[in-house]
């Protein structure tokens, strides 16, 4: 569910030293854009409310990362011209997502 | 003062790059995002190891100012125009500091580097070389910065304004969720103060609000403007970004950044704690 990546497309799930995915909550995901992946994309984490929690800047393979705590959240991506966001709910560990942006 | 003084919009900027008197600067959390592409003609400024003392939890002293802006190539007279990522958190932190070391003409790129970006405005990787510079700072105006005693006699008496996300406002995050979480220290917020987070005073592509929806952004959150404020947040730039639309943008008279913040505050001895 959430657009879930596929088996060939599989994030890497290192963490800081200091993270622990036993009571942390990693959301990652990437952006995509017609199949492609999108590299500095805006991407945001809004709260169960829509407020903002947190920008990053995708990577170069689209990627991007939060650490959050369990809860219902929005990943809100921006490219030039274009939008799109994603809806998720995360536990401990790795929550993943994708975020199509059109 | 008006938002025409302190606040440019990116169609100025393009305009007016290269203009004798006028620099532009970029001040990013990432400090390696000037190295991948920045407006032309831009300096890089680096929050961390340039405008920190490289020992004490501080700011570099007067001395140490003049040093940089002056082998950065800036002078007393030219017109400083900063820009950044993260909705220009760090540049409104170093728009603070310039304040705060008596800056005469500085100005807030409007959504900075985001707003560039989506505009897909042009970005260059040539590295920018200025002459240097004798630049005189001014002692520190302590009129706009906060230290913790007076935080601590600010509850229940002043505007406390904590412009953190609902989530570490309450205690459940200890910095924004695109950090590492830390656990040195106690999460929560400082008694008596409201949650105002800095993205409310901001559009979705990195843009201020206008000066009618941000007084009534403040107004609704019950901030008494005949009494003084006190913003901060986890350690000083999103607060500098709610300090520059109370101060600058909205010209509220008494308006103080806690650089602090809650990594001091929530790490005090003794200091009453709020959660949720």
């Amino acid at each position: 569910m959430c657009g879930a990546p596929t088996q060939e497309d599989t994030l890497d799930r290192t963490l800081p030293s200091n993270v622990d995915p036993a009571t942390a909550s990693i959301i990652q995901g990437r952006v995509v854009r017609d199949g492609e992946p999108v590299a500095a994309a805006y991407v945001r984490l809004l709260d169960a409310t829509g407020e903002f929690t947190a920008e990053v800047v995708s990577s170069a393979t689209g990627v991007f990362r939060f650490f959050a705590s369990p809860g219902t959240w929005t990943v809100r991506a921006l490219g030039p011209g274009a939008s799109g966001s994603a809806d998720l709910e995360a536990g401990t560990g790795f929550t993943e997502t994708r975020v199509e942006i059109a | 003062m008006s938002r025409a003084d302190v606040l440019v919009s990116a169609d100025w900027a393009e305009q007016n790059l290269g203009q004798p008197g006028i620099v532009f600067v970029e001040v990013d959390e990432d400090t390696s995002a000037y190295d991948k592409g920045h407006i032309a003609g831009a300096v890089k400024l680096d929050w961390k190891t340039e405008l920190q003392d490289p020992v004490r939890r501080d700011f570099i002293d007067k001395a140490g100012f003049e040093e940089l802006l002056s082998s950065k190539g800036i002078a007393n007279d030219d017109t400083v125009v900063l820009y950044g990522g993260n909705n220009n958190w760090f540049a409104a932190y170093a728009y603070w500091y310039f304040k705060l070391y008596g800056h005469e003409n500085v100005k807030l790129l409007d959504g900075g580097r985001k707003k560039w970006e989506l505009d897909s405005r042009p970005l260059t990787e040539e590295t920018t070389q200025r002459p240097a510079t004798r630049y005189t700072a001014k002692d520190q105006d302590t009129s706009i910065r906060a230290f913790r005693d007076e935080v601590v006699a600010a509850i229940g008496n002043k505007n406390l304004v904590d412009v953190r996300s609902p989530d570490e406002f309450a205690g459940r995050l200890f910095a924004p969720a695109h950090l590492p979480q830390e656990a040195s220290q106690r999460a929560g917020h400082i008694p008596t103060a409201v949650n105002v987070p800095w993205s409310k005073a901001a559009n979705e592509d990195g843009t201020f609000k206008s000066d009618d929806e941000l007084r009534a952004l403040y107004s609704d959150a019950g901030l008494d403007s005949s009494k003084e404020t006190i913003a901060y947040c986890r350690i000083g730039e999103r607060s500098s970004h709610t300090w520059f639309a109370l101060h600058e943008l909205l010209g509220e008279p008494n308006v103080k950044n806690y650089d602090g913040s809650w990594t001091e505050y929530g790490s005090l001895v003794g200091v009453p704690i709020e959660k949720s």
